[in-house]
């Protein structure tokens, strides 16, 4: 057994632990932090795969920023302990091994239908210069398009989570014509 | 060279790294109630040793012996974790700080760093400081009080949206560069415009510095941004219901981070351990780390005259310096730099 | 050396785990989370399968993902904190009503 092969277990064993920790918590913050596991651990796979400005991307934008709203969002609405409700029963009941079923099916479809080319450690080395270089060439457009989407989403988000006008009791609706 | 010179460099100069940080981060403590006393016309630590140079021993002695309090109705898992998160991640970042030249002992050139030369050693340290948010925030909601809570809001809201700036200040320095790698940063400051000036970024990237500084600043919890433990309205902020150690790690973590972001401001826009070198081999070899070290200093000692001159600013006034002031200014001097280089 | 399958299972599996996630949990925060999970799988074969081919393209897609669920958790956290100020629960049984 190669370091590589090593290291690559111990990632995914985190990462797969973690998911399965985020699926079992009832409480919101635990499924949060067993997310930021899985996040983690999914960094050090891109760092074994050579992809260091992606890993690094992923603990900033991932872990530091979206997480950390994940988080904040947890704190402000004072999230309690997820309720046990007959759906969710339901749910479970089909939800469990349904994942089970579907994680067999496809570990066997793709151990069984792919060859065994093995990936070398550090394969394609994603410094950010080459990545800068291809996003900036080749994907220009979809990078400006990309960069709209985020100014829609930041006016989107101003506009959902500010407070609503309060109209006071009893106070005559006003139509607008 | 042989791997076990490699593991035994490397633990070397981990195990100094870290006694010295640890010893810079109790003496921070000392120099900042030290020269804020000072400044507010009193003495200071003055009992413990010569000009209270004890103070810190003594306070880590008393930290260790007080009780260990844990409140109840807290939410114990994270209660625990949240000040170690703090701190882990605090010291973690000083791992890829170069603090000076290779050299060369027996034959064997040492990189006077942790780690070796990283390729993006920056986006790290970018990477831990914002994995360290975590433990203000959970510090805040696990400790089930109202205040710790809005403190660890107000943390997060604050550190999430100053990143922003603090990443775009970066990037005209980068620009300059061309490269995400502390050494070749610092390698491209070497040398003097027209002979005298030495060739720092400070010069080129003012108004970057200043970005960055303020937007550090914020990042770090210190004054005039340190909303998250203002003592006037929220008693102590998130780390209200810590006590004893758990209470010092927080402490320690906000001094470490204090001493990360006067190591990245040196290396990024004053030109790291360059400066005269002179005298013997042996002052040669050494002089460079005088120079990076002295250069933190000097930050460290801006932070707290920044602490001992400023008030603190009201929490709108927060957000809207960093969203409408801060980060625009950024993305000007990220365009104009960007202009300037395509020129 | 690791076969490249090795790491489409492992994506595989996280992504089966977040379907699984969207499906039994009840808390709308928690659901969201598992979606982002399911796109960390996703992520995870796109760096695997650029690795495989020598193709850097496939780790910029990684990026394009990451804006996507940057800018789709700040829309939906957004949308929650809209339902939980409405509704006063996060509990999607008990967001049933089109209008109240």
């Amino acid at each position: 057994m190669s370091v590589h092969l090593i290291l690559f277990l111990a990632f995914g064993a985190v990462a797969v632990a973690g998911a399965i920790n985020l699926l079992a918590q009832t409480h919101p913050i635990n499924s949060a932090l067993s997310l930021i596991a899985v996040m983690a651990a999914l960094a050090g796979e891109y760092l074994l795969l050579g992809a260091e400005f992606v890993a690094a991307v992923q603990v900033i934008v991932y872990a530091g920023a979206i997480m950390v709203l994940f988080v904040f969002v947890i704190m402000l609405l004072n999230a309690g302990v997820e309720e046990r409700t007959k759906g969710s029963r339901v749910a479970i009941l089909f939800g469990v091994p349904g994942m089970l079923l579907g994680s067999l099916l496809v570990t066997w479809v793709v151990l069984r239908y792919s060859g065994t080319e093995a990936v070398p450690a550090g394969a394609l080395p994603g410094a950010p210069r080459t990545i800068g270089t291809l996003l900036f060439h080749e994907f220009l457009l979809p990078f400006e398009i990309t960069s709209i989407l985020i100014l829609v989403a930041i006016m989107g988000a101003v506009v959902l989570a500010s407070k609503p006008p309060t109209v006071a009791p009893g106070a005559p609706i006003r139509r607008v014509d | 060279m042989p791997i076990w010179i490699y593991i035994l460099a490397s633990v070397i100069k981990s195990a100094i790294v870290l006694g010295v940080l640890l010893t810079a981060v109790a003496y921070t403590v000392w120099l900042e109630r030290k020269v804020v006393g000072h400044m507010q016309n009193r003495w200071g630590p003055t009992r413990v040793g010569p000009f209270g140079l004890l103070q810190p021993a003594a306070d880590g002695l008393k930290f260790l012996f007080k009780e260990d309090l844990t409140p109840p109705h807290v939410y114990k898992p994270l209660y625990i974790a949240a000040p170690m998160i703090a701190v882990v991640f605090a010291l973690t970042s000083i791992a890829v700080i170069p603090f000076g030249n290779s050299i060369t002992i027996a034959g064997y050139t040492i990189p006077l760093q942790i780690t070796t030369d990283v390729n993006t050693g920056l986006l790290l340290i970018l990477g831990v400081t914002s994995i360290g948010i975590y433990g203000v925030a959970l510090a805040g909601w696990s400790s089930n009080n109202k205040y710790s809570l809005l403190g660890g809001l107000r943390a997060s809201a604050q550190m999430v949206s100053y990143e922003v700036s603090l990443g775009l200040s970066l990037v005209g320095v980068l620009i300059l560069t061309g490269s995400f790698s502390l050494n070749d940063i610092v390698a491209a400051q070497g040398g003097h415009f027209w002979g005298f000036i030495p060739r720092y970024n400070i010069f080129l990237q003012p108004v970057g510095f200043f970005c960055y500084l303020m937007a550090a600043y914020a990042e770090t919890n210190r004054i005039p941004f340190d909303l998250p433990e203002a003592e006037t309205e929220l008693v102590a902020g998130y780390h209200t219901e810590y006590s004893a150690m758990k209470f010092a790690m927080f402490f320690m973590a906000e001094y470490a981070n204090m001493i990360t972001v006067a190591c990245l401001a040196t290396l990024l826009f004053f030109g790291g351990w360059h400066g005269p070198i002179f005298g013997p081999e042996i002052l040669q070899a050494l002089l460079p780390v005088f120079w990076f070290v002295a250069k933190v200093f000097v930050f460290l000692f801006v932070y707290i005259w920044v602490r001992g001159t400023l008030p603190r600013f009201r929490y709108d006034q927060l957000m809207a310096f960093g969203w409408k002031f801060l980060l625009p200014l950024s993305l000007v001097n990220l365009i104009a730099t960007a202009i300037a280089v395509a020129w | 050396m690791v076969p490249l399958s090795y790491y489409l299972v492992l994506s595989g599996v996280l992504f089966a785990c977040g379907v699984t996630g969207f499906l039994i949990k009840r808390n709308i925060i928690t659901i969201f989370m598992s979606i982002e999970l399911m796109l960390n799988g996703v992520n995870l074969s796109f760096v695997a399968f650029a690795a495989h081919w020598h193709a850097l393209a496939g780790q910029v897609f990684v990026f394009f993902v990451m804006v996507v669920a940057a800018a789709e958790s700040a829309v939906g956290l957004a949308i929650i904190i809209a339902v939980f100020r409405s509704r006063e629960t996060l509990n999607v049984d008990q967001v049933n009503l089109l209008k109240l």
